[in-house]
């Protein structure tokens, strides 16, 4: 499961990077999007990846992360996630913003001719 | 072990959430109100942050922190705010910047778009929220905060050239953000923790197989902090939002990358002191490489710069590396000093933000609002070209406190003296130099103390280029009319100089206490550590209050 999770943070990353290095701005905002995909699974593979494992203590068991898995970097990443789709939304109102001003989607707001 | 007054500290914190939000009640309509809210609430953070200042500065040893759980658990667990001597210099720091855009603001900057006041205080809350934290991942959650109302800030007013900047600006950190999460998780993978003085007890812990781990954890935290600090190469963003944005905002944007910089201090001390026994000072001449490259790309930059905003944007990237490059020095008295120059630096490049809409007033008589209806000429005048009076033409008010005070600021950014820029940048240049004559001085330092002198040179004659086109030339013709706010507000800042330069002894002995006990950081985290929850209304009998 490590080498699962490994390879798909890869490719995620990988691909965000490549689209934000592009020139049209819904290349980058895709971009962002799939490397804060990338972000959150490696701080939620953080906590050390087991299946079958309550997060919550249960009397009589001890608790460490042999019987638990860790529950911090859960609520790390729900709050990563939440503070990343709020910023991605307002990035996208930029974007339509530079649309509407510049007339076109390039990041520069210049007509490339390619 | 806990000082009295500690709840104080959440104040910085909450007072500019609450303003916020009676100002979203207020809405735009009711502006005058609205603006005296902003400037009230700015005001009141500057006294808070004094009092937290004078507090913090007569007690001594772990006293000197003030340690609140906010979440009343103790401190391994929750999230603690921890007020130090750095902590409350920097509020202070901000409270006096905050009072001075809120008056620019109020002169007009307000109106010229919705849901300013708001923001503004919004923003306040984030850089004051990042000052105070001591946990890791509570600091990119103000992180965010901080950076959220700068993106409706930064692009307040709309036009094209915001948006454009605006655009880049926002791409960059929401990428520096991910990084900041990225190096947190490796941080929080290693130690199994995010407070910060855990992490600092914990750190000396790590086993040398994790040790590659932590120190690329920290890297890529550092890169994040670093982006935000504007250091070269990760600055391209600055200049343009900067440039672009509103000149109140710009003055309040000088504060976050004060941010990044404290964050890379105030982390690199926890993480990998002097003191410590394995990765000490670890970075550090990759910092010091970072502040010089950063120095000589804004003093470059400055020379290169003709107009005004330019060269203040450039101006905070010159005072980023330079205070990059005196932290990385690493020996306590040049952090004091740096601690120093960074209080001067940000109010007098503050100032120059906020100088370059007044300034340029006075080159055309369409920008002078009101052209100098007082000396209009009399039938027989001796009349110059343009049919103005020649003789007898008394230099207008406003054009000579204009120009004084941008002589000012002028002297104290580029560090000549009498004023605290030359004190500060005289207190890094002997404190890099003249630390322990004994031992031999490395080329670094050479690089640094050269930097500093031609950024400083550099500095002089792009400002005094600037000066002369806008008073002396053609430009100094149309005396502005200058609002009281916006006058007040630069007259704040130059103000707090010039307070800064009559009472340079009492700052620096509080900058080089600060400084030492950055170096061993152990108060720090005893004082976290040592700080009992309350106990409450439901501690000694919880069954009850639970049954009901």
């Amino acid at each position: 499961m490590e080498v699962l999770l490994a390879l798909v943070i890869g490719v995620l990353g990988g691909a965000g990077v490549w689209l934000v290095l592009r020139p049209r701005t819904f290349q980058v905002v895709m971009g962002l999007v799939l490397l804060s995909y990338a972000v959150n699974l490696f701080i939620f593979s953080m906590g050390s990846l087991s299946i079958d494992h309550p997060p919550i203590v249960t009397p009589g068991q001890a608790a460490d992360l042999q019987n638990y898995s860790d529950p911090m970097p859960q609520a790390l990443v729900l709050t990563a996630i939440v503070i990343g789709f709020a910023t991605t939304a307002l990035f996208l109102v930029v974007l339509l913003a530079a649309r509407g001003l510049s007339g076109t989607d390039h990041v520069d707001g210049e007509r490339d001719d390619e | 072990m806990n000082p009295s007054f500690a709840p104080l500290i959440v104040v910085p914190i909450v007072l500019p959430l609450i303003a916020a939000a009676v100002l979203l009640l207020v809405g735009d309509s009711r502006r005058r109100l609205g603006s005296l809210i902003n400037i009230m609430a700015a005001f009141a953070g500057l006294i808070v942050a004094i009092a937290l200042l004078w507090r913090l500065n007569h007690a001594a040893g772990v006293d000197a922190i003030a340690v609140h759980l906010t979440s009343n658990w103790a401190a391994p667990f929750g999230i603690a705010l921890v007020a130090d001597r750095l902590s409350a210099l920097m509020l202070t720091v901000v409270g006096v910047v905050g009072v001075g855009a809120a008056l620019y603001a109020a002169a007009g900057w307000a109106r010229k778009g919705s849901y300013f006041h708001p923001l503004f205080q919004i923003q306040l809350m984030g850089i004051n929220g990042a000052f105070l934290t001591g946990d890791l991942f509570n600091l990119f959650v103000f992180f965010e905060v901080m950076l959220a109302a700068s993106y409706g800030l930064q692009l307040h007013g709309s036009g094209w050239p915001r948006v454009r900047a605006g655009m880049h600006y926002i791409a960059v950190n929401l990428l520096a953000s991910s990084l900041f999460l990225i190096g947190l998780a490796i941080l929080y993978g290693v130690m199994g923790t995010l407070s910060m003085a855990d992490v600092a007890a914990k750190v000396a812990l790590v086993p040398p197989g994790d040790r590659g781990l932590l120190h690329a954890g920290a890297a890529i935290l550092a890169m994040a902090f670093l982006i935000k600090a504007a250091v070269w190469p990760l600055n391209a963003w600055l200049v343009p939002a900067y440039t672009a944005t509103s000149a109140p905002v710009a003055a309040l944007f000088v504060l976050m990358t004060k941010v990044g910089l404290y964050s890379v201090l105030r982390l690199w001390m926890l993480l990998f002191p002097a003191d410590a026994v394995t990765s000490t000072q670890f970075g550090g001449p990759l910092l010091l490489a970072g502040g010089l490259a950063t120095l000589a790309f804004g003093a470059i930059g400055v020379l290169a710069s003709i107009r005004l905003d330019r060269i203040a944007a450039f101006c905070v990237i010159v005072t980023s590396g330079t205070l990059l490059a005196s932290f990385a020095t690493g020996s306590v008295a040049a952090t004091s000093a740096a601690l120093f120059y960074l209080v001067s630096s940000t109010f007098a490049v503050s100032a120059l933000f906020l100088m370059v809409e007044p300034v340029q007033r006075t080159r055309s008589e369409q920008h002078a609002q009101n052209p100098a209806y007082d000396n209009l000429p009399d039938e027989d005048d001796n009349l110059d070209d343009e049919a103005l009076p020649l003789v007898g033409r008394a230099v207008p008010v406003s054009i000579a406190a204009l120009g004084l005070t941008y002589m000012a600021c002028a002297l104290l950014v580029a560090g000549l003296p009498p004023l605290s820029g030359f004190l500060s940048k005289a207190a890094i240049l002997t404190a890099i130099v003249g630390d322990d004559g004994a031992s031999t001085i490395p080329t670094s330092t050479w690089i640094l103390v050269a930097l500093l002198l031609v950024s400083s040179l550099f500095t002089t004659i792009s400002l005094v280029r600037a000066g002369i086109r806008h008073f002396w030339s053609k430009g100094g013709r149309f005396a502005p009319r200058l609002k009281l706010a916006e006058s007040g507000s630069i007259l704040v800042l130059v103000v707090a100089c010039l307070l800064l330069t009559a009472f340079a002894e009492p700052v620096l002995r509080y900058t080089r206490a600060t400084a030492a006990y950055l170096h061993a950081p152990r108060p720090y985290v005893e004082a976290v550590f040592d700080t009992p929850p309350r106990p409450g209304p439901t501690t000694p009998d919880y069954s009850q209050s639970e049954a009901r």
